[in-house]
Order: structure tokens, then C-alpha cells, then sequence
């Protein structure tokens, strides 16, 4: 292999691309030439490196500088100082995140604090996703060639197993046990399913993974297909996910080409499919029983369960269904051992998590880091505080079905079973992190109406209990709420959990559960006083049309 | 786009859509949606007379690719505008000022959520979470996403749309 002297990366996430990655990359191999320096130094586009304050971004290596946000003129300065001299420009640097500007992850291996701990996104922002070179080199597809070679489908199951793995997509359900009913189930064809449709709000993690790490993904939906007998693979990507769908459009390519993918997979008996599936705009299609529904080109409704889809899933087959980012950990999960997993995270859920942050904080972007960290911890460490050191109300978890938790829950651990004591969902890992001048009937409402828009609407719990609830809360923000509201909404509410059909329409009632809960007087504010106590809602006293 | 051509041209432009689509895909039931989005991409909406085809091809009524095709954001029954704005409507946006935004929006093109302009330029849409949380509040027109927007913004992105 070649060696370099520096390496370049680019950032080419939208954004980027928007505001001109490509010309950067173009200015970047001109003035390379010019420089006569082409051959010393690789450039390469790299996916989302989870800094969206600076976009697009130039890092180099091995200094690990990270220019942001670059324009395409300033690309003659940096080539000259920084590749041709060999010295940084300071003064492009993006601003101070973690210490002088360097990747937060890096620094870490360094011994620096804030560390990170990466491992479904340990190759993101450092290869190039598109090709499969890169993502060999950097210890891919070891663990399916062990798994093919050295390994009985039953104890690949048995290792996940013992890692402790459980599903990244919301429910935290054990991974290897899912392996293991599918493996179980009788049927002449079974299925793999990628679950793509990240479409959670303020989710975005899985794009991540996809964009920065397609074959990590393919590797894994291999060696599921290997442990439960499956001869086929569905990825089930979000019909908006442009980028990530054509870097595993050209992974799975590469994949076959080489010899992973396809018939008889590193020469052995086995041989796996894989097909790609956009989705054309449904959260719905999140639940899996509504994207195999729509993987079979239906309306994307959510089917009866049980039967479930280890034994009756895509076309009656049984079929083994994970999210993303669960999958991204397989590989690293077979190559390094389930006693090192276990090592990380805390005992009841092993292993890290990919966070989103959001809000009113000073840095938003993604960390992944080991569970059972603290929301406290997130704030002040990675997020840098609250913006305008206003003080931090409430934080809603897990995208709009996840949880709305008050300041005083800031330092419960984030892992699946000190949220469950808390009766607080820990979901899609979303942290939507929210100041004091957010109002909570706002911010209820503004969820709502999210549910009121994505109900499929074959139940009818979910399809008229949105509806209704979302009715209540705008006529509470505009000052005409009354002494029954809290009442029916609650009503509503439990009706939601109780009699809904499917995961969506049985978390719909949690932020207005949530906002009874711990936000009780501020309803109470507008409904008998007509006052917003955060200044928001209009309380103009008048119906208004939503 | 279909708009102001003659009818003998639309229905070829329909039937020329539904043919490249189907060549792609193939005539499979279990392949509906990416025919209908590629036609969608293709015409900017599916018309009823590429059901029609569609249903014929295919082998499947028309009640059950209109359900389909009425049932995903992505696909379009009605012509819309040539610019389509989708504005995201989620918590995180809404809590970083993407209330203002929206208002915003909503005065300068003098459009309601789901309506199409008189003279054909615009449809304004609200969106659920378009994955880009990091740079909110977000919108999208056409295929260009616009992060960190302020209400002042909306005048000059929008300049640059013909």
C-alpha cells in the first residue's frame, strides 16, 4: 500500500456539499499540483464527522487540525502553510470544541478529556466510505471471514449472547435472543432487515454510521445471515437519505466484486444477498412491522402482533429485523470478544451509545460514548453548557416518542435500566436539550402535532387521540383552556398506551404523561390564569385554525 | 413538469415516465413504491393516467396503487409547484427559533402549509425530521437543504429559485 505524507479529508455530508465541498475538493487537487506535492498527500471525502457548527470542514492529518467552515478561495493559504510549509493556519482553525480544535475522539486516545468511546462509528470521518480498501485495511470484513471460517452459526448467536448486546433502535430488546428465535423459527427462507428509516426527529446517528461506514453494515447483515440461515438481506434505507444510499448502493458493488457478498462467500458454502429499499417518506415505516409492509410495496401499516416477525416476516418468513447502529456493533462485537463488549457501558446494558445533541446548548452534533453516562455530564462536558448560561429546564429524549425529563433527572445514568426505573425511554439516543424560556404546553403541542401527521390512521386510538390532543393543547396555548382539559388529556392519554395497535401510537400520550408529570403548574398557569409563564404561546383568547 | 404543454405531449411525457420506470424495476407487484417514485421524480407528482398504466403493467388494481401512492409523503397525487419548500416542523427546530422561521416563510411566499402559488412557482410543505438536527432550524427546497436560517434569510434563499 502507499504511503503519504498527509492526509486530507473533506467533509461531504449536505451540508457540505451545499456550501461547496465539491470546488474545495477541485481547488484542493489544483493546488496540490501546483505545489508539486500531489503525490505526498491523500485526499479523500469523508461522510459526517459530527461537527455541523463549522461545515464544510478540512481536516489534516496526521496534525489532526480541523479547518471549518472553509470556502473553496481559502484552499490556496491552507495548501501553501499548512502542506507546504507545515504550518497550521491557526487562524482557519474551527472554533474550539475540544482542546486547540482537534477531534474529540483523538484527543482521547491521547489521554485528553472529554473522551469519546467509538465503536460503531471508530472508521466515521477517518475513511473513505467508498471504498473497500480503506475499510480492509482498518480491520473490515475480519469478523465475517473468522465468523465463515472458524465458526458454527450457533456460536456466533451464543457470543452476542454473552455480550449483552441489546437493540439500539428504542426498545433495547437483546439482541443475540432475537438472533436466536429467528435461528429457531422453521421456514424454507429467512430474511435479514436493516432497519434504515431513521426518522425519528433529532435522530440522525444512523446517517452517520451510513454515510461514514457503509460496509461495516454490510459486514454485519452478512454474519446475521450466516447465525440465523438466512439466504437474503433487505436495508430498509429513509427515502431522504439520499447520500447514505448511494454509498451503499456503491458498497454493495464493491462488496460482491470482492467476494463478500454474493455466492460462496470467502470461498465457503455460504452465499447472501443483498438489496436496497428506499423508503418514500413514512415515520410510520420505523416500526418493523409497517416497513415490511412496505418493503412488500404496501401502504405502510403496522400488522397484528403476535405472530412476530422472527416467525412470520417479510413474505410470511421468518426474519430477523435490527436497527442500524445495533448492527454496527457486530463486527467489533466478534472481532474483539463479548468479555471486552462487556467491559464497556454498564452491566445491565453493555457497550456505548451514539447520542444527538440538540437545542439551546453551545455545541450540538453527535458523541458516542459508554452508557450509563450522565445527562448532567452531556451538558457540561460535550454540549459546552447552555447557550447564553441560561438555566437548563427540561430535556426531551429519544425523538418525540421518547421522554420528557425535568432538570432534577439530570443525573440518572443513560442505559436501558436505570431509564426504566425512571420510567423514562432512553429510544433513538436523541437529547433534545431545552432552556427556560421553553414553554412546555409549546413544546407538548409542537410533538403532538407530529403524531396528529404521522399516524397511519388503521387504529383508531392513535389516529383520533392525537387528533383530539393536539386540539386541547392549541386551545390551551391560546387561552382558552378549561378545567377539563387536564382531565381529557390525561384520558387520552392512557387510551394511547393502552389500547393503541403499535409502538407508535402506544408512545404517542408520553409527552403529555410527561408534561402532567412534572409540569403540572405551568398547564395549570394557562388554563386558569391565561398566562404563558414562558411568553410564548400567543393566549390571544381567540379559535385560531391550526 | 407537465404545466402548459398540450395534451397529446402530456400523455406522451406520462406514458414515456411509466415505461422508463417499470424497465428500471420491472413489472413486479412487490415493486411498486420505487416505481411510483421514480415516475414521481420524473413528473414531479404521478397523475392518474400513469396509475392507469401502472395498473395495467403491473397487474394490480388501480384502488391499491392510489392507496399507496396517497399513503408516503415522498409521492405526490397532485401537480405541485415548481419549487417545492418542505419546512421542518419537529421539536428540534422549533425550539431554536424555527417558530419565527416558519411564520416567516409563510408571509413571504404568502403560502399555508399544503398550498401551491397561483402562477405555479412554489408549493410550500411542512416536513418531519429531515436528520440535519445539528444545523436547526432546517429547510428544503427542492433538493437543497438550508441550515441555521433566521427569519431575515428567507428573502435571499428564495432569490434564488427562478
Amino acid at each position: 500500500m502507499k504511503t503519504y505524507r498527509s492526509m486530507v479529508l473533506v467533509s461531504s455530508d449536505p451540508i457540505s456539499m451545499e456550501r461547496g465541498a465539491q470546488q474545495i475538493v477541485e481547488n484542493l487537487q489544483k493546488e496540490l499540483e501546483q505545489f508539486g506535492i500531489s503525490e505526498e498527500v491523500s485526499l479523500t471525502m469523508v461522510g459526517d464527522v459530527g461537527r455541523h457548527d463549522a461545515l464544510p470542514l478540512v481536516i489534516v492529518y496526521p496534525e489532526a487540525a480541523i479547518y471549518g467552515p472553509v470556502k473553496p478561495e481559502d484552499i490556496h493559504h491552507i495548501v501553501e502553510e499548512h502542506l507546504y510549509k507545515g504550518r497550521i493556519v491557526n487562524e482557519m482553525l474551527a472554533a474550539s470544541r475540544e482542546l486547540s480544535g482537534k477531534i474529540a475522539w483523538l484527543s482521547a486516545r491521547k489521554g485528553t478529556l472529554p473522551a469519546e468511546k467509538r465503536i460503531v462509528l471508530q472508521r466515521a470521518g477517518l475513511i473513505d466510505p467508498g471504498n473497500i480498501e480503506d475499510y480492509i485495511i482498518n480491520e473490515g470484513y475480519e469478523a465475517l471471514g473468522k465468523v465463515v471460517s472458524n465458526m458454527k452459526p450457533a456460536e456466533v448467536i451464543e457470543e452476542i449472547i454473552k455480550s449483552g448486546l441489546r437493540g439500539r433502535g428504542g426498545a433495547g430488546f437483546p439482541t443475540g435472543l432475537k438472533w436466536k428465535f429467528v435461528s429457531q423459527a422453521k421456514g424454507d427462507r429467512k430474511y435479514v432487515v436493516c432497519n434504515a428509516d431513521e426518522s425519528e426527529p433529532g435522530t440522525f446517528k444512523d446517517r452517520l454510521i451510513l454515510e461514514g461506514d457503509p460496509f461495516s453494515i454490510l459486514e454485519a447483515m452478512t454474519i446475521a445471515g450466516f447465525a440465523v440461515g438466512a439466504t437474503d438481506g433487505y436495508i430498509y434505507i429513509r427515502g431522504e437519505y439520499n447520500l447514505a444510499r448511494k454509498r451503499l448502493e456503491a458498497a454493495i458493488v464493491q462488496a460482491k466484486e470482492m467476494g463478500f457478498l454474493g455466492k460462496n462467500i470467502f470461498g465457503t458454502d455460504f452465499s447472501f444477498e443483498l438489496h436496497l429499499h428506499s423508503g418514500a417518506g413514512a415515520y410510520i415505516c420505523g416500526e418493523e412491522t409497517a416497513l415490511l409492509e412496505s418493503i412488500e410495496g404496501n401502504r405502510g401499516e403496522p400488522r397484528a402482533r403476535p405472530p412476530y416477525p422472527t416467525t412470520h416476516g417479510l413474505w410470511g418468513k421468518p426474519t430477523l429485523i435490527n436497527n442500524v447502529e445495533t448492527l454496527a456493533n457486530i463486527p467489533a462485537i466478534i472481532r474483539e470478544g463479548a468479555a471486552w463488549f462487556k467491559s464497556i457501558g454498564t452491566p445491565s446494558s453493555p457497550g456505548t451509545k451514539v447520542y444527538t445533541i440538540l437545542g439551546n446548548v453551545n455545541v450540538t452534533g453527535l458523541i458516542e460514548v459508554p452508557m450509563g453516562i450522565t445527562l448532567r455530564e452531556v451538558i457540561t462536558i460535550y454540549a459546552k453548557g447552555m447557550k447564553n448560561n441560561a438555566a437548563f429546564k427540561l430535556a426531551q429524549t429519544g425523538g418525540s416518542s421518547g421522554s420528557i425529563i425535568p432538570s432534577t433527572m439530570q443525573d440518572t445514568p443513560m442505559d436501558f435500566d436505570s431509564f426504566n426505573k425512571a420510567g423514562v425511554a432512553l429510544g433513538s439516543g436523541a437529547l433534545l436539550i431545552c432552556e427556560e424560556d421553553t414553554c412546555i404546553v409549546d413544546l407538548t403541542k409542537v410533538l403532538m402535532n407530529f403524531f396528529r401527521v404521522e399516524s397511519c390512521g388503521k387504529c383508531t386510538p392513535c389516529r383520533i387521540g392525537n387528533e383530539r390532543s393536539f386540539d386541547i393543547l392549541h386551545r390551551i396555548s391560546e387561552g382558552l383552556g378549561t378545567a377539563n382539559d387536564l382531565k381529557d388529556l390525561e384520558e387520552i392519554s392512557d387510551n394511547l398506551f393502552q389500547l393503541s395497535n403499535c409502538g407508535l401510537g402506544q408512545t404517542s400520550g408520553t409527552p403529555i404523561r410527561d408534561m402532567l408529570k412534572y409540569f403540572k403548574a405551568e398547564v395549570e398557569a394557562h388554563i386558569r390564569l391565561k398566562v404563558c409563564p414562558a411568553g410564548v404561546c400567543a393566549m390571544s383568547g381567540q379559535k385560531v385554525h391550526a | 413538469m407537465v404545466l402548459n404543454t398540450k395534451q397529446k405531449d402530456v400523455s406522451e411525457t406520462i406514458k414515456a415516465a411509466v415505461n422508463a420506470a417499470i424497465d428500471t424495476f420491472g413489472a413486479n407487484r412487490d415493486e411498486i413504491i420505487p416505481i411510483l417514485n421514480d415516475i414521481n421524480t420524473r413528473l414531479g407528482y404521478i397523475p392518474h393516467e400513469a396509475l392507469d398504466q401502472v395498473s395495467e403493467m403491473v397487474k394490480t388494481p388501480k384502488s391499491q396503487l392510489y392507496s399507496v401512492a396517497s399513503f408516503y409523503r415522498m409521492l405526490a397525487t397532485k401537480p405541485r409547484g415548481r419549487h417545492v419548500i418542505q419546512f421542518c416542523e419537529n421539536a428540534p427546530c422549533h425550539v431554536v427559533g424555527g417558530r419565527e422561521v416558519w411564520h416567516a416563510l409563510q408571509e413571504h411566499v404568502q403560502l399555508k402549509s399544503g398550498e401551491t402559488s397561483k402562477d405555479g412557482k412554489w408549493t410550500l410543505l411542512t416536513t418531519s425530521c429531515l436528520g440535519v438536527c445539528g444545523v436547526a432550524p432546517v429547510m428544503l427546497v427542492d433538493e437543497d437543504i438550508y441550515g441555521n436560517i433566521t427569519p431575515s434569510e428567507i428573502p435571499t434563499i428564495l432569490s434564488r429559485y427562478e
